[in-house]
């Protein structure tokens, strides 16, 4: 069996994840390829997605510019795995606003069932690195980067926390959807994309 | 653990300044790192970053899709057209935009004025571009630019000048070319001198020829240590843009087929007459750059005869891609 992973490239650090997840699958020793996505046909293709960091409102444009959204919408909804990574988590959020601005009312997905805020840190010179733990992934001083990050404000109650940092969950999963508030695809572990790709192969042996 | 090959971390283990440590909730957080500050310039990749000049004009770049925006005093061809000494933008703009859009804000300061790199870090803005559209305050050096906590992205020509910066802390780089003109040549020959020295370091490596990488080194006059570094990841060591002279959505497709991770584009959307369109369709070919039929519908958005008249390279009494290299 070989499953494919998509990273959603329509902005963002889409090489990150693409390395990151090529080396998860080595280290799974499963079989695998892992491509860009951008159109609606390449997104019927795949057996995950990754949405990367970058800048939300220009992802949920891009992506809505030849409805590739709405696809990947669609499949989430019919239970296609997914990470999300800062602003990847942003766009699958069910809520969103800025801290500065307010309602932002920009394309999201809408499938994890979480109220985010943007930027909740500030700007970037508030940007930062921290050690955290990740105890359902086994990982401890995880070096974890927050670049203008969002904060999750709010979860439901199918919403498992996985994470923490300075009392705030900052790591969430809700069935095979997997957002984080940092960015895995730079501190050099690959713990979050194995796990994607274990959601993966379950979804393609359904 | 595994290596990114991607955010080179060499030569910037260094506690300098602009490193901040602090104790939130008995955790220790590092801001102004390297991985925080190279990792900001990461998640613009793929993306235009805008010139702008007021917050209307932010705020219709954040509308059509730009992943940051630059505030200038004003536009690189109004610069050449007024002369004169060009300098960072007024504060009160900087903060009015800062205060409208989402998206992350840029200004630029003068090459080697170390002070208003300050007064833009205590702005807020969230990257400072020294850049050479504004006259240069220093004639002999850079910012050095491990003292800040604010990200820093630097034009370069070529290789050595890529290398110099990203030594002196730039966290980002994006070519020169020759601002304010609406003519991609510049920008084009850059990334390719870029590329081609790129391409016969990594040759060198590879080949373990130590002695021509140190000769190399010293031709660059940087550091052989990050000679080294750059030849084994087959890169630069930080992000780098396209810039200075881009003036349509074929313009941005064709310097992203050329390895850039984005563009900058300075006067050519807000000196045109169709300047919401254009913005937009320079974001859907800088991202579908690798589709010709999506470039091709971007560039039906918009009209030849309403972008910004160009600039002959060969008439041009400043050039200001010439500021700055040393």
């Amino acid at each position: 069996m070989e499953v494919k992973v998509g990273i959603a490239s329509f902005q963002g650090d889409v090489e990150e994840h693409l390395a990151a997840t090529r080396e998860a699958l080595k280290k799974l020793g499963v079989k695998g390829l892992v491509a860009t996505v951008k159109l609606p046909e390449e997104i019927e293709s795949v057996d995950a997605v990754i949405i990367p960091g970058g800048e939300s409102t220009v992802m949920g444009r891009l992506s809505s510019y030849k409805k590739s959204l709405d696809v990947l919408k669609r499949r989430i909804d019919e239970g296609l795995p997914v990470l999300g990574t800062c602003a990847g988590l942003i766009l699958l959020a069910k809520r969103v606003y800025d801290r500065i601005v307010g309602e932002t009312g920009q394309p999201v997905l809408g499938v994890l069932n979480i109220l985010v805020e943007r930027n909740t840190y500030g700007r970037q010179r508030d940007s930062f690195e921290a050690q955290i733990d990740v105890p359902p992934l086994g990982l401890n001083n995880f070096r974890a980067v927050f670049i203008r990050a969002p904060g999750i404000l709010e979860t439901e109650s199918d919403v498992e926390i996985l994470a923490y940092f300075a009392k705030r969950p900052v790591a969430v999963r809700q069935e095979s959807i997997l957002g984080t508030t940092f960015h895995p695809e730079l501190s050099g572990s690959t713990a979050f994309h194995e796990e994607l790709v274990r959601l993966a192969m379950g979804y393609r042996s359904r | 653990m595994f290596t990114l090959d991607l955010i080179s971390l060499t030569l910037s283990q260094r506690e300098a300044p602009g490193l901040r440590i602090e104790i939130i909730e008995g955790l220790q957080t590092r801001r102004g790192s390297t991985l925080v500050k190279r990792g900001f310039a990461h998640m613009l990749k793929h993306g235009v970053v805008m010139d702008v000049t007021n917050v209307e004009q932010a705020q219709i770049a954040e509308d059509a899709g730009a992943v940051g925006v630059m505030v200038l005093d004003k536009l690189p061809y109004d610069v050449r057209k007024a002369g004169g000494v060009a300098r960072t933008a007024s504060l009160k703009v900087i903060e009015e935009v800062l205060d409208h859009v989402t998206i992350p804000v840029m200004a630029k300061c003068r090459i080697g004025h170390t002070w208003e790199a300050k007064v833009l870090e205590e702005s807020g803005v969230d990257m400072i571009d020294e850049s050479e559209v504004l006259t240069p305050a220093d004639e002999e050096r850079h910012i050095w630019k491990w003292d800040f906590t604010t990200p820093f992205v630097c034009g370069a020509r070529d290789l050595g000048e890529a290398l110099r910066r990203i030594e002196e802390g730039a966290s980002m780089i994006r070519t020169k070319g020759e601002p304010g003109t609406g003519n991609v040549a510049e920008a084009v020959k850059h990334m390719r001198i870029l590329n081609n020295e790129l391409r016969k370091i990594v040759v060198l490596y590879e080949e373990g020829d130590e002695q021509e990488l140190v000769r190399a080194a010293r031709d660059l006059r940087v550091s052989y240590e990050l000679v080294l570094e750059t030849a084994r990841i087959r890169r630069l060591p930080v992000v780098n843009f396209a810039a200075g002279g881009i003036a349509t959505p074929a313009d941005a497709a064709l310097m992203m087929s050329l390895g850039c991770d984005g563009v900058f584009v300075g006067s050519g959307i807000f000196k045109s007459s169709d300047p919401r369109a254009r913005a937009e369709a320079i974001v859907i070919a800088t991202t579908y750059w690798d589709k010709p039929d999506i470039v091709a519908e971007a560039q039906k958005m918009v009209d030849e005869t309403k972008a910004m008249s160009g600039l002959d390279l060969k008439t041009l009494e400043l050039r200001m891609q010439e500021r700055g290299t040393g």
